[in-house]
């Protein structure tokens, strides 16, 4: 090197570090995962309900789905889908707030709720195709039911296993206050699924 | 204090969302639903109003259930992205709403339209004259 020659270096790698979103951790990659996938979980959801509106419209035979499906069972559904979803962020305050009792509790409860919901459905199906003769193959309006409905509760029994994996791994205690972000995670998808039906009830049966 | 802060809890202490008071709107909101639907209403105000308040319930709970209040506005990103593109669907899927009425009456291929034969007839209907 010529003497008198000044080299200065740059830490390139600093200053592009800076321009840089902070890299994912284990700590946020797992809630930005469940939302990306629950974004184009809503894009199915949004796009089948949009097409039963499309169909729904075109048909001017179209029964009033409460006065022919009924409209007890259902709403005594979303009621318990409703419990279900405040029991799930009540577990997860208390694996947040090292609650473990509390934490086990209310995820028991919140299966429970699932289930029921679950059985709820399996009994509507039942009376509906045992009495009305409804079946997936005899129109648009039993089709779009059928598969509105089931979609979302293949969605429910998902939730049910999800959250009875976590229930039986508490009960091991292997979920304390540390892992509450697995419950955290959970939680998203159990919410999403409970809202889901909020519009699935108020599309398919209420208007 | 406001709703907001009465649902959210930050007035009265910072440990999070008051979810009693999300899970009584939740339920609040339900029942109306259900009341709305009793009432008879026209059928535009009805779809009008459950529509409106399933939206509500499903705003409530992405907000305080799914925390989307509490944490960063990148998260809401990319949980209006599906609501947005779903609502473009519902136009594109217009077209398909507004044509299929309009082909109801249209003729099928090879035969004429029969509205165009009540415009223009082709023959006027044979007449019996009266025999004498």
């Amino acid at each position: 090197m010529a003497p008198g020659v000044t080299v200065v270096t740059h830490d390139h790698s600093a200053a592009h570090a800076d321009r840089l979103e902070p890299s994912l951790t284990p700590g946020n990659l797992g809630k930005l995962g469940m939302w990306t996938f629950l974004a184009g979980d809503a894009m199915i959801f949004g796009a089948a309900i949009a097409a039963y509106g499309a169909l729904r419209i075109n048909n001017p035979n179209w029964p009033v789905p409460a006065d022919y499906l009924g409209i007890t069972t259902p709403a005594v559904m979303t009621f318990i889908l409703i419990c279900s979803s405040f029991t799930m962020v009540e577990a997860l305050d208390g694996v947040q707030h090292g609650k473990q009792s509390k934490f086990q509790m209310f995820m028991a409860l919140t299966v429970l709720g699932g289930l029921l919901f679950l059985g709820m459905q399996a009994f509507e199906w039942h009376r509906l195709i045992a009495e009305k003769g409804m079946s997936v193959q005899r129109d648009l309006f039993d089709a779009t039911f059928f598969i509105l409905t089931g979609f979302h509760g293949c969605h429910v029994f998902g939730g049910v296993m999800y959250n009875g994996v976590l229930l039986i791994r508490a009960m091991m205690g292997k979920i304390p206050q540390a892992k509450a972000g697995l419950v955290e995670v959970a939680g998203l998808y159990w919410q999403f699924v409970g809202l889901v039906w909020i519009l699935i009830f108020t599309f398919i049966y209420l208007i | 204090m406001t709703t907001q802060a009465a649902i959210s809890g930050y007035e009265a202490d910072h440990s999070g969302p008051n979810y009693i008071a999300v899970f009584i709107y939740l339920a609040i909101l339900t029942a109306i639903e259900l009341g709305v639907y009793a009432m008879g209403l026209p059928q535009a105000v009805k779809v009008g109003l459950l529509i409106g308040l399933a939206f509500a319930n499903a705003v409530l709970v992405a907000m305080y259930f799914m925390h989307l209040a509490m944490e960063k506005k990148a998260l809401a990103l990319i949980a209006i992205v599906p609501v947005v593109l779903v609502t473009f669907l519902c136009f594109m899927l217009l077209p398909d709403v507004t044509t299929r009425m309009w082909t109801k009456t249209y003729h099928k291929i090879g035969e004429k339209n029969p509205a165009e034969m009540e415009e223009n007839p082709v023959a006027p209907p044979p007449q019996q004259v009266p025999q004498h």
